[in-house]
């Protein structure tokens, strides 16, 4: 058995893992919290002078054509910095979007800059407070142009395209629309997290291209979402691992009643179940990788799993961050909160924990079934 | 990253497989259980049905895989011993027998004993001819073991034992015994400790069965009165006994994979034949959300092992992401005996097999439960155990630190 990254993606892990601890520190974090620029610009170019954006493109437009699983190991990376760049919508969603469904001459056009970080895109699909099915979706495709408000929109002031899943003629379709177009207004909305761009987007006649075949706008959603879902899984998971590290490095510092806060079993305890929760989460993301770099049939439950597991890893890992902080860990000027924030963004960002945990679900009855 | 074998660890599973298939029935289903085969529950037909198939086994050259050839093992790699155990899982033999024995005993005595008593014991504890149980803990010494109170005085070349030992597996069909003992009262209480094996037929020695909350019996009260054993029965050096004991320790398997009960899947049919609300449980929203829980817990514990296994087949020592076993599936099997009981609503209260779902086995697991949150490390144990030797928190302060034992308080 090797369940196990190789050699290589483990010193990639590392690589990358070094670089942000050097490039990308909470200092960073934080002048994006309190300045005004919506992410670290610098950092996203020395990113893609590495290569990270083009992991998964294949070298004929432009990328390094490896697998999914070194896009996994850099994922967990980024998970754990918190670094503030519009990677997961940007690689994640759109760029395995148009790996997915793009024609010749829409990879041609698109991949190789998203491939150089030149061009940033982004995924919309929310609009507005309830989760968005087939059925309810208003934005609109007219068979000539786009029309319709998607909130949030992550990283939608920053991407210079967007992918819309719209209603159209043929149900529902996917849509290229060029954010900087005509007929496109975008401001940001104030959210959780300062340190990831949301944005209000409205449509009014824009321009837009069909993405895929028309009508299958929701199934490929789904299927972006499976394979996205495990790329999330992975940032969630380091996040809940770096959550863990603050806990426990000020478990050890603090002092209360004489002793190290640490070595009292209330705090024990509790740092033990956020590492109980965290492993399972990152031993679940290992399916999820193998399901992910295979495109085995099981990528629906390895995904779902992954994601559950990660997401209740990660909020419960951040929450009790700060309540092993104490009254210091709610201050803006302490780290805690960083991952209280992110935790939630990327918890609600393919979807809430009770959808996934339905996905999960029947993807189990359908195993059985299946099995019978 | 794959599931494989490599050629090496496919050979092996094929000669695994091939006796298995030549010797013992396989499993028709996954949870079938070999002592819901027998026709009779009586132990000493389980002990003797287990002392047959482990003499196939030695026979065959499969028993205590890993130890050495002389001593009755094969001298097989770590990564051998994990094919052999998922090879063996899938048929209907006997278990639990000899487990103690073979894993705690046996590696003490390995490390502890003279070579002739190594030639003299091992090979029959491999063979299962003879079974060894461990007497380690006491009414008053459970998490806290090393506050023991059997009492083992020296006279002459014979130490005289006086006390009592419980929650002993086995003790009642056992040969021979592990134990600790405290030779040291005026010293620390670590340091007055001694470790001895023993013929559980030796004069003195009685044993009690202890009435279970399931009504079953699977561990006794073991009584010493004056029990008298030479000194060449010493393991390790007077007062050293609780280091021979941590390596025992370090040797328990608390497998909860092979828990009886109810586990997810289980859990799963049984939300799709019950109803609630007018419609198939499973339908329902919280029903959902609690399996989806359970199947993260499931499958995050096999691949956790799984990674621990890639690590064994690169001769690699695992990681410490296998210290949560344990904790994670003993909460998780007392969670899902309860959510069964729930779907049957009212029902749940009975626990008469010809009456409800599962043979009532919903109703048994609940009632059984609570011994594997305790059993071979405490929730509370592991969790301390996780943030002190994986996450390196301190320990806490202790109350009796330094003291002379006999001045520890004891409450009583």
């Amino acid at each position: 058995m090797n369940f196990e990254f190789s050699d290589e993606q483990k010193m990639l892990r590392e690589q990358a893992g070094s670089f942000l601890r050097d490039k990308s520190p909470l200092t960073a974090l934080r002048e994006i919290y309190e300045g005004d620029e919506p992410y670290q610009r610098e950092l996203w170019q020395e990113m893609a002078g590495l290569g990270w954006m083009s992991t998964t493109i294949p070298e004929q437009y432009g990328g390094i054509g490896l697998g999914s699983l070194e896009l996994c190991v850099i994922a967990e990376e980024l998970g754990r910095s918190l670094a503030a760049t519009p990677f997961s919508s940007s690689v994640y969603l759109a760029t395995e979007a148009i790996l997915m469904a793009g024609n010749e001459a829409q990879k041609e056009s698109y991949l190789p800059q998203l491939a150089s970080g030149e061009l940033i895109g982004c995924f919309a699909l929310s609009e507005g407070p309830c989760a968005a099915t087939e059925n309810n979706l208003q934005t609109r495709f007219d068979g000539d142009s786009l029309s319709g408000t998607k909130l949030p929109v992550t990283d939608g002031n920053v991407s210079d395209f967007a992918i819309v899943c719209a209603k159209d003629a043929a149900g529902s379709s996917w849509y290229l629309v060029d954010l900087r177009a005509d007929g496109v207004e975008r401001k940001p909305v104030r959210s959780l997290d300062p340190s990831r761009d949301q944005a209000l987007i409205e449509f009014n006649n824009a321009p837009a291209q069909l993405l895929g075949d028309a009508g299958s706008g929701w199934q490929l959603t789904s299927a972006l979402y499976n394979r996205a879902a495990v790329l999330f899984a992975f940032e969630q998971t380091g996040g809940a691992l770096a959550a863990l590290d603050q806990a426990r490095a000020y478990a050890m510092e603090r002092y209360a009643f004489g002793r190290p806060i640490g070595s009292f079993q209330a705090i024990k305890h509790k740092l033990a179940d956020m590492y109980a929760l965290a492993t399972l989460a990152h031993s679940n993301c290992y399916y999820g990788a193998w399901a992910l770099s295979t495109d085995a049939p099981e990528l629906t439950l390895a995904a779902a799993t992954a994601r559950v597991s990660a997401t209740r890893a990660y909020n419960e890992c951040a929450s009790e961050n700060i309540q092993t902080h104490g009254g210091m860990g709610f201050t803006w000027e302490f780290d805690c909160h960083f991952h209280l924030r992110r935790a939630r963004v990327l918890a609600l960002n393919l979807g809430s924990q009770y959808q996934w945990e339905d996905k999960l679900v029947t993807a189990l009855e359908q195993r059985n079934q299946a099995a019978a | 990253m794959d599931f494989k074998d490599t050629p090496e660890e496919a050979a092996f599973r094929t000669e695994a497989h091939s006796w298995l298939d030549a010797n013992v029935p396989r499993r028709e289903q996954p949870n079938q259980t070999w002592a819901s085969t027998l026709e009779s529950k009586d132990s000493d037909n389980i002990v003797r049905l287990a002392k047959e198939y482990q003499q196939k086994k030695y026979d065959g050259g499969w028993a205590c895989l890993h130890w050495p050839k002389e001593y009755g093992g094969r001298g097989a790699s770590p990564i051998e011993r994990v094919i052999w155990g998922e090879e063996e899982s899938r048929y209907l033999v006997p278990s639990g027998v000899f487990d103690i024995g073979q894993g705690m005993a046996g590696p003490v005595l390995m490390q502890y004993a003279s070579e002739e008593q190594k030639q003299r014991y091992l090979p029959p504890m491999a063979s299962g001819e003879e079974i060894w149980c461990q007497l380690f803990s006491e009414t008053s010494a459970g998490s806290d073991l090393a506050g023991l109170r059997m009492k083992a005085s020296r006279e002459g070349d014979d130490w005289i034992l006086n006390g009592e030992k419980i929650w002993t597996s086995g003790a009642h069909y056992c040969d021979y015994g592990i134990i600790v003992a405290r030779s040291d009262v005026d010293v620390a209480k670590h340091r007055g400790l001694t470790f001895f094996f023993l013929d559980m037929k030796s004069a003195g020695v009685e044993v009690r069965p202890i009435r279970q909350i399931t009504g079953g019996s699977n561990f006794n009260t073991v009584v010493f009165n004056d029990v008298r054993i030479s000194d060449s029965q010493r393991l390790g050096e007077i007062g050293g006994g609780w280091g021979v004991a941590l390596t025992t320790l370090m040797n328990e398997r608390v497998s909860v994979g092979d828990a009886p009960g109810p586990n997810l899947d289980q859990a799963l049919a049984l939300a799709e034949t019950i109803e609630l609300d007018g419609q198939p449980a499973i339908r329902n929203q919280a029903v959902r959300s609690q399996l989806a829980k359970w199947h993260c817990e499931t499958a995050g514990l096999k691949y956790t092992k799984y990674r621990s296994i890639s690590a064994l087949s690169r001769g690699e020592t695992p990681g410490p992401e296998n210290s949560i076993t344990k904790l994670v599936g003993a909460t998780k099997a007392q969670e899902i005996a309860c959510f069964g009981l729930d779907l049957m609503d009212a029902a749940g209260i009975v626990a008469d097999e010809a009456l409800v779902e599962s043979d009532a086995r919903f109703q048994l697991a609940y009632l059984a439960a609570p011994a594997m949150r305790i059993a071979g490390g405490t929730d509370e144990v592991l969790r301390n155990i996780i943030a002190e030797r994986v996450l390196g928190l301190p320990q806490e302060p202790r109350a009796d630190k330094g003291m002379s034992f006999k001045d520890i308080p004891s409450g009583a």
